[in-house]
């Protein structure tokens, strides 16, 4: 692991921010416009991914656009924090979403978020569904995957 | 024969036409739906929708073996639409004409073929802006085989190389595959002449017709190629179902593909010995209603008129043209003059999904992605692009509001 735990910490997406905000923030919302640049904005806020992580291991497969995803398990706190990239707009900002549902808990807490009822309550199933190519799914599988494994 | 009886050709009236589509005739995210994926699949229309359901309730029964009426009637329903496929594309027989799943399928069966045919010393030419179903079956092929498999290279225009083509094409080409319209780039290739040489050069030729059926009139005597092979969907048929056309001579002894009921000739557990074509190719009981369904979907293109179908194709390409010539950020990829109306582009800092997802948002369907053609992506220097892709039923209006909604994603990403 090269990168260092505060390219980890330094972010709100998890801490500061919650998921309530942004649920709180999608309602204000009346169309599609604002939806989508409201989750454009979000994912400005993903914190800067280090060059030298974007390798084959950290490359979610499955997406249109390109997706990497390292994480990091605080051995002081046991929280678990992610860093997340992508090369498309909408799923860096759907990527904040899932990175604010996730970030900053233990392995044990992010296991028992029910993602799937989140991206419902923001009306973006269609983005989670098995049927799409954009490969949110298999970022969300990869960070489940990842808890598992560390809570184990 | 159930050939339709040839109209005047004259101008589609597309709002009527686009009554004859239930699908197209819906909203999609509050918005009315703007069709522009046709090179992916098509919409099918009410007659071909009656056909297969007609078949279901009325007709349906296995083919080539009930000694009854029904089984009469399925037979007579599956065969009568083979020889609509057979005058579709102006063969010579229906022995030439074979059911297989779709167009990736009949490359398989064509490919197939060639395996105890070609060595070391073969090669196989095919185009370096072939679709996937056009390039892994050749690879394979020659991974197997020891033959080499040469790629004719494609001009910044996005059209076929033809000084490449020319230095490539010897007396050791084997076999020469090509697309004739590209599913990405929608540039039309001078199939006719470069089948011509290919044949002149000693080599078997094979046109991937998927992207030309849909758009243009396809005759196999005038292409002169051995095979060539179509997908139902896209010509506005059912899924599930295509064709591979091969000239007779060949198609006899070609090798089969598939083993089991219906393509044989004697069983024995001494051996086995197997129909002819198209029947050694059509192992197990087939997609009977599908064909049904292919042939009522080429009765309603004759109805319409090839002639009709192309200017009104005409009239939504210049529509494109007119948006494309002055539309700061964007990048058509494909820019010959010779083309079916698709435009694949890319729209500057903005990823194709994410075009894809907010053009959706507005009630525009297209595709975004490598569209099968990685190597193609590869050539362009982009990771994808996104494509709008059309067919007669879309109107102008219809252009009109993808462009708008592109103008809007540009906007709407400015903030």
């Amino acid at each position: 692991m090269t990168t260092s735990t505060d390219a980890f910490t330094n972010t709100q997406l998890g801490t500061e921010l919650t998921i309530d905000e942004i649920r709180d923030g999608f309602e204000l919302l009346d169309d599609w416009e604002e939806r989508y640049a409201y989750i454009i904005d979000l994912g400005k806020k993903l914190p800067p991914f280090p060059d030298e992580e974007r390798r084959e291991e950290n490359y979610v497969h499955g997406c249109q656009s390109q997706v990497w995803l390292i994480h990091h398990l605080d051995p002081d706190t046991s929280r678990l924090y992610l860093l997340i990239d992508s090369d498309a707009m909408i799923v860096r900002g759907l990527a904040a979403i899932i990175m604010t549902a996730f970030n900053a808990r233990t392995p044990d807490e992010l296991l028992k978020v029910d993602i799937e009822s989140i991206f419902q309550d923001l009306d973006l199933m269609r983005h989670i569904s098995p049927t799409r190519g954009n490969g949110l799914r298999a970022m969300v599988g990869r960070i489940q995957n990842i808890a598992q494994a560390e809570a184990a | 024969m159930n050939q339709a009886a040839p109209r005047t050709p004259q101008a589609l009236d597309i709002e009527q036409v686009r009554r004859d589509f239930p699908a197209l005739n819906q909203s999609v995210n509050g918005k009315p739906l703007v069709y522009l994926d046709n090179a992916a699949s098509a919409q099918k229309p009410q007659a071909v929708l009656d056909a297969m359901d007609q078949y279901y309730r009325e007709s349906h029964s296995n083919v080539h073996r009930g000694a009854h009426t029904l089984g009469d009637r399925a037979t007579m329903a599956f065969e009568g639409a083979r020889d609509t496929v057979r005058g579709f594309l102006n063969a010579n027989s229906i022995s030439e004409i074979v059911w297989v799943r779709g167009a990736t399928e009949g490359i398989n069966l064509i490919a197939n073929g060639f395996y105890d045919r070609l060595g070391p010393e073969d090669e196989i030419l095919i185009s370096h802006m072939e679709h996937h179903a056009n390039i892994v079956p050749w690879q394979m092929l020659a991974q197997k085989t020891g033959a080499t498999l040469k790629v004719i290279a494609v001009t910044d225009e996005g059209e076929l190389d033809q000084d490449s083509f020319r230095e490539q094409l010897s007396e050791r080409t084997a076999v020469f595959a090509i697309t004739q319209v590209s599913n990405t780039l929608g540039t039309i290739n001078p199939v006719t002449e470069m089948v011509a040489a290919a044949k002149e050069a000693g080599a078997f030729t094979v046109v991937d017709g998927a992207q030309a059926v849909p758009h243009m009139s396809v005759d196999v005597q005038a292409l002169g190629c051995d095979f060539l092979v179509f997908s139902s969907h896209k010509v506005f048929g059912p899924t599930g179902i295509g064709v591979v056309y091969g000239r007779e001579e060949l198609m006899h002894e070609w090798p089969v593909y598939q083993t089991g009921g219906e393509m044989i000739h004697r069983v024995s557990f001494e051996g086995t010995s197997f129909q002819n074509s198209p029947y050694r190719f059509e192992a197990g009981t087939p997609a009977i209603a599908e064909a049904v369904g292919l042939g009522e979907a080429i009765r309603y293109l004759d109805g319409l008129g090839r002639d009709a179908i192309e200017a009104a194709e005409k009239t939504l390409q210049q529509r494109v043209n007119e948006w494309t010539a002055d539309f700061p950020g964007l990048h058509p990829i494909g820019t010959s003059s010779n083309k079916v109306p698709v435009l694949s582009f890319t729209l500057d800092g903005l990823h194709p999904s994410d075009v894809g997802t907010l053009l959706d948002q507005q009630g525009v369907a297209i595709r975004t992605g490598h569209h099968c053609t990685m190597p193609l992506m590869e050539r362009f220097g982009v990771p994808g692009t996104a494509r709008a892709s059309f067919a007669f039923y879309n109107t102008v209006e219809e252009v009109d509001t993808f462009f708008q909604g592109l103008q809007k994603i540009q906007r709407l990403f400015a903030e």
